[in-house]
């Protein structure tokens, strides 16, 4: 208890209090989903926005950036709509099965929901009203009380359930596409996923917006069976003025893998948590991400990979390039439970500072309870180097495009870990943009 | 073609260049030698903008404009260009990109459009085969992996797509076997031309074997000490530096 915290509330926090309050009787979902709304709400409410005093949130203070509660999203009209067809147009070449939620409503029109056999795409609205929706509301990986976490299980109305038969390999990609449209609001979404054994799929999440003071909330929870495999690219692109919470919860079984990488391109704030736990034997993770903010941006990546398995590998891998007054964060930590050996986790976070104001701040963390592991961390923060810049301008490349290669050739190196060519693209697209942008 | 009067030049306020008076016209080859520590690399940073060296003293033009007014990507717009003694590697940045970002940059800075990738992918082939560079190398990462040898001739490979006017060479031969010799040799030799003039920098006599220089200079502790024919390099190599040493010093 702290009884000293929650004594004076913010007006974000007031605000979020009463948006629920006239929210809730609206917001869809059986008895039970009720239930774990008002659960997840009041967990929210007894802890309030983090400090920089609670130790999670250190680095990144919540109850600062948040000064106040956006009203959620009403439906887009036809204007918006329009606008999120635009705002698509670089994926339009990735062939995939589409679920697109403007400002958080599902909208049909920029949707593709065709699946082959075996694989099943539908709305989380559903789901909430059909007896699934606890379990969709649960991930069971994020930490008790995450506060991203239990607004996001309070407030979302609508998301994605994606499952794939055991054995069945996705023939197209599932992208999921979030467009913010319109000047300020709250929009929540979640993509609850589960291959069955021995499946395998690339899962997408995009989130765009041009313009606007919005609060973007989204969660994925990912299941992967015994002898599965999930790819996941997520780009976050939101709107320069957006505060963007996001999580990722996966629940690794025995001999499965796990493929993720996070593009984090926009936001204001942003904050990427990345939770995987190993549950079964024998299992891999790539966990990857890059991400560019100038101006006085901030990016915090916080990750725990949990080892509660024998013989299961990890690597993370976060690279961030920073310019102006920009600010990265970076939060990993690798558990190693009683009994997990022959573990093997390797953990590295680089930035590159472009400016004398930008500032990184990594903590990696092990925690070891097993005797037989290998397992390491790394990181480093640093400028361009002038000599390779001086050999690069000595052939006639100004400054600002020499500098832009040698990002290109420091994020190059976790973007071409994408196995899906025109997603590659996409993301090598947006980095250059960041990069000309600069010059 | 290159003037440079009376040129001083120090790093971390410790003087290098000392009073550097040449004169390089168009067509000729001049060779500087001289002992480690004479300031001959350091002539060919500064002549190339490297930010650590501040001129304090003296001007250097090139066909008549300041190369001290331009930093260091004007300057090679300008026509000039160094080859480097250490070649650098950046691992991430393909050859191939580079180059074309280093042909596109002083094309642009010459009002000249991008050249269309076909039409450049032809051009550095034929330019390629000639140094015995493969398409393999050029797909990799700036230098990496390349043996001493295949990073200079790398070198000899972008001075020839870039056309420059005055090519310095910062101890090209420093590192390479007599048949690397060679090839580099060969490719520096079918660059000269009347318009296009060199200052090939060498501790050692050998690579005026291969390159045969119109002028030979002697730099000492900062200045150029002697200037003479091809024939001052035999006895350089028979002599040794030992008298210049101690020359300049007096």
């Amino acid at each position: 208890m702290n009884a000293e915290v929650r004594s004076i509330r913010t007006a974000a926090e007031t605000a979020l209090s009463e948006i629920f309050a006239s929210a809730f009787a609206g917001l869809p979902g059986d008895s039970a989903v009720a239930e774990r709304r008002r659960t997840a709400f009041d967990a929210f409410k007894a802890a309030g926005l983090p400090s920089r005093r609670v130790e999670d949130w250190k680095y990144t203070d919540l109850r600062a950036l948040m000064r106040d509660a956006k009203p959620i999203a009403g439906a887009p009209d036809g204007v918006m709509i329009a606008a999120a067809r635009g705002a698509l147009a670089p994926y339009a070449a990735i062939d995939a099965t589409r679920v697109t939620f403007v400002n958080g409503r599902f909208v049909e029109e920029l949707s593709d929901l065709a699946t082959a056999e075996g694989v099943s795409v539908t709305l989380l609205k559903d789901a909430l009203v059909n007896g699934a929706g606890v379990e969709a509301l649960s991930d069971g990986v994020s930490p008790a009380g995450n506060v991203a976490v239990a607004l996001n299980a309070a407030f979302v109305a609508d998301g994605v359930v994606v499952s794939v038969a055991p054995g069945v390999t996705a023939s197209r990609p599932i992208h999921v596409a979030n467009v913010q449209a319109g000047s300020e609001h709250a929009a929540y979404g979640r993509v609850v996923a589960r291959v069955g054994e021995g499946g395998n799929v690339l899962l997408i999440e995009s989130h765009i917006g041009d313009a606007g003071a919005h609060q973007t909330n989204s969660v994925i929870m990912l299941d992967v069976a015994d002898g599965a495999r999930a790819e996941l690219v997520k780009i976050q692109d939101e709107s320069l003025d957006t505060l963007h919470l996001a999580t990722l919860a996966v629940r690794l079984g025995a001999k499965a893998e796990l493929k993720t990488f996070a593009l984090a391109a926009g936001a204001r704030a942003a904050r990427q948590q990345i939770y995987v736990s190993f549950t079964g034997d024998g299992s891999t993770a790539e966990i990857r991400g890059a991400g560019f903010a100038g101006a006085s941006r901030h990016l915090d990546t916080t990750l725990v990979v949990d080892h509660d398995a024998v013989g299961c590998s990890s690597r993370e891998h976060f690279k961030t390039a920073l310019d102006g007054e920009a600010r990265s964060v970076f939060q990993g930590k690798i558990v190693v439970k009683p009994g997990a050996q022959k573990t093997d986790g390797k953990m590295m976070a680089q930035a590159l500072l472009l400016s004398e104001g930008a500032e990184a701040d990594a903590k990696p963390e092990l925690e070891i309870f097993a005797d037989d592991v290998v397992c390491g961390h790394g990181a480093t923060v640093g400028a361009l180097d002038d000599e390779l810049l001086f050999y690069l301008k000595s052939r006639g490349i100004p400054q600002k495009e020499a500098e832009a290669l040698m990002v290109q050739a420091f994020v190059g190196e976790v973007i071409e870990t994408i196995e899906h060519e025109g997603l590659r693209e996409v993301v090598t697209d947006r980095a250059l943009a960041w990069l000309t942008a600069r010059t | 073609m290159l003037s440079i009067k009376n040129l001083h030049a120090s790093i971390e306020d410790k003087p290098i260049l000392r009073g550097l008076d040449l004169e390089v016209k168009p067509g000729e080859v001049h060779a500087i030698m001289g002992p480690n520590g004479s300031g001959k690399s350091t002539l060919s940073y500064v002549l190339a903008g490297k930010d650590d060296y501040e001129v304090t003293e003296g001007s250097a033009t090139l066909d008549g404009q300041d190369l001290f007014a331009l930093a260091a990507d004007e300057r090679a717009a300008a026509g000039l260009f160094l080859a480097f003694q250490y070649p650098l590697e950046i691992p991430g940045v393909a050859t191939m990109t580079f180059l074309k970002a280093a042909v596109n940059a002083q094309r642009r800075a010459r009002g000249e459009g991008d050249l269309p990738t076909p039409q450049f992918m032809k051009l550095v082939r034929e330019k390629a085969d000639g140094l015995g560079i493969s398409t393999d190398m050029l797909k990799r990462g700036l230098n990496v992996g390349f043996s001493g040898g295949e990073k200079k001739r790398n070198e000899i490979l972008q001075m020839a797509l870039l056309e420059p006017k005055l090519c310095v060479l910062d101890e090209t031969d420093s590192g390479l076997d007599i048949d690397a010799l060679k090839v580099v040799s060969e490719g520096v030799n079918a660059l000269r031309a009347q318009n296009r003039a060199f200052v090939v920098i060498t501790h050692y006599q050998r690579l005026l074997d291969h390159i045969t220089p119109d002028v030979v200079h002697v730099m000492a502790k900062g200045r150029i000490v002697r200037t003479g024919g091809p024939e001052l390099a035999h006895e350089l190599e028979a002599r040794g530096y030992a008298d210049y040493v101690g020359e300049a010093a007096a």
